[in-house]
């Protein structure tokens, strides 16, 4: 019987053949944290060992408070500096840098055939580069600096197939908000999934990254895309080591396969409170708006940008526009582009890389009664701030082209 | 961990999120688990807190605690009495840190249709049992890993115990 990718990963890191269900302990290539490193040191204090067991397999990028908006972020930040100096960690990543699931893989961290964990739940992202990952909790981390090791269960695979070509108002993050109001937030549960077919091999690298860091709002354990050229191009002097690619068996089992053609999709808008309350956007266009976020590690990249940039060119927001771009390597490249000009020219602010107010903790919190349409990942109550409040989830095009009449309208119009 | 226990019960719908367990405005201050505890349920039932008592169990629909890995959305819930948090289904993560935190998460989607809000339910840890007023209902007994973790009150004494 043929094995699935995790099924593979899993077994090589384990040593011997291992089935989904099974529980391992294995040893991670690569634990992330973040902010949240200030709170693992301290648990990590209380296991009693003095030293990370394998400094080098540590990555902090600060990312989530940056910078620190209040005394408590400040304190937390040096906390973290302390620790990575007193652990001598090399991979430390500080405020100048930007949303960890972008600047760990614009590093070379994330690679094919790689087992990667962090405490932040949209680790699942760097499975567009061919490697398992997948969130954990703080003191899930504190232990693998302590011992290199923790427990998993091999997941269960499903397989997504993503076939048809993408209109031009349709991007990765209409696609796959449409799976997830199809399958649901739990109908990944536990389940690694693998996303292919014809859309998904046409994607670049950071348009895959949307599908799997999406892969967390279906509950999935990790997201996949099987490795080929693009991913090695991408790659080519940025590895920061030695990798194999693995890939499913052809006769390997999945739970479940499913296949989706996305020619004639509308775009997608996820509505308030959860991320598989889906719509296609015909269905709330006229909501009115008072926030536009483009940003996040969902739908902060380069392709994202040049998509908003396109339909802002020589137009005026009404909507208080944020931009966010996701590393100061993009924003730089956005810059040489002249999207950053369409933005400030356009009424947009944009602001430093980093999460921003996608958790509701600065740069662009909600009042009671307002509302946002957002190219994060999450619309939950709360969740930017305010519980009176309202968060509408899109696609970059779609929330450029709100942003410029104040009200939810189709991109089509812009392109 | 105590084997066997009787609670009452806060019962909830499906996919509570992490958001409404522990608003993400707090997950970067510091606070110790007893301050983590007033912020439990805070965007779902705001008066949760006040009303809970110790060795109260939680019983949801499917998917609870999904979103974000937040550890403190488990960590809040037990130390704002939940002596154990049964439902329908968990999202991974939290099913996670719920056993890491030393608080056992038990599926059951017929016990959680049998149980009504409010009701005081028993628990019996090592027949894999819930009795409620409308039946009994068994689960299967948790693999070795997370019996021994659950054992130690957590996954960081369970670490200790092994160094």
């Amino acid at each position: 019987m043929g094995k699935t990718f995790v099924e593979k990963l899993m077994g090589i890191k384990a040593g011997k053949e291992v089935c989904a269900s099974e529980i391992v302990s294995i040893q991670p290539d690569y634990v992330l944290s973040h902010d949240n490193a200030a709170a693992i040191s301290n648990t990590f204090k209380k296991i009693g060992v003095d030293k990370v067991k394998f400094p080098d397999r540590v990555v902090i990028i600060l990312d989530h408070e940056i910078p620190a908006p209040k005394e408590s972020s400040a304190t937390n930040h040096k906390e973290i500096r302390n620790f990575v100096k007193e652990q001598g960690i090399k991979n430390f990543y500080d405020i100048n840098n930007g949303i960890c699931h972008q600047v760990l893989v614009e590093q070379g961290f994330a690679m094919p055939g790689k087992l990667i964990v962090g405490s932040d739940s949209h680790t699942t992202t760097y499975g567009a580069l061919g490697a398992m990952s997948a969130g954990i909790g703080r003191s899930e981390v504190a232990a693998i600096w302590a011992t290199g090791e923790l427990w998993f269960q091999v997941p269960e695979t499903l397989k997504i197939v993503i076939n048809g070509k993408m209109p031009n108002y349709i991007t990765p993050k209409d696609i796959v908000l449409y799976v997830i109001g199809q399958i649901k937030a739990d109908g990944a549960d536990y389940q690694a999934v693998e996303f292919t077919g014809e859309a998904v091999k046409a994607m670049d690298i950071g348009e895959r990254m949307v599908l799997t860091n999406m892969a967390a709002e279906m509950g999935a354990k990790n997201g996949y895309v099987p490795p080929d050229q693009v991913t090695l191009d991408y790659l080519e002097g940025r590895a920061k080591g030695e990798f194999e690619a693995l890939y499913s068996d052809e006769d390997a089992v999945f739970s479940r396969v499913l296949e989706f053609d996305i020619s004639e999709i509308p775009p997608s808008v996820a509505k308030p409170h959860t991320v598989d309350n889906y719509c296609g956007i015909e269905e709330v266009a006229g909501t009115k708006i008072d926030q536009a976020l483009i940003g996040t590690c969902t739908n902060g990249r380069l392709s994202d940008l040049e998509a908003a940039a396109r339909i802002l060119k020589g137009q005026k927001v009404k909507a208080r526009t944020l931009v966010i771009p996701a590393s100061w390597a993009v924003y730089k490249e956005a810059m040489k582009q002249g999207y950053l000009e369409t933005f400030i020219d356009a009424g947009a602010m944009v602001l430093n890389p980093g999460c921003g107010p996608c958790l509701g903790a600065h740069q662009g919190v909600m009042a009671p009664g307002e509302v946002t349409f957002s190219t994060a990942n999450r619309n939950f109550k709360g969740r930017m701030g305010c519980r009176e409040a309202d968060i509408y989830l899109g696609s970059p095009l779609a929330v450029a082209a709100s942003a410029i009449t104040g009200e939810i309208t189709h991109p089509g119009r812009f392109l | 961990m105590i084997a066997k226990f009787t609670g009452k019960v806060w019962k909830y719908g499906d996919n509570i999120n992490t958001d409404v367990i522990f608003p993400g405005k707090y997950t970067y201050q510091k606070m110790e688990p007893e301050e983590m505890a007033k912020h439990a349920l805070e965007d779902l039932d705001p008066g949760f807190t006040s009303k809970v008592q110790e060795g109260d169990i939680l019983v949801a629909g499917k998917n609870f605690g999904m979103g974000s890995s937040r550890e403190q959305a488990a960590v809040a819930v037990k130390y704002a009495g939940i002596k154990v948090i049964i439902a329908k289904s968990f999202a991974r993560i939290y099913f996670r840190n719920a056993i890491n935190a030393g608080m056992p998460a038990i599926k059951s989607p017929e016990a959680v249709e049998a149980i009504e809000n409010g009701e005081e339910v028993t628990i019996d840890m090592a027949k894999g049992e819930i009795i409620t007023a409308n039946g009994t209902f068994t689960f299967p007994p948790y693999p070795e890993t997370v019996m021994e973790i659950l054992d130690n009150n957590g996954l960081i004494n369970f670490i200790k115990s092994k160094i």
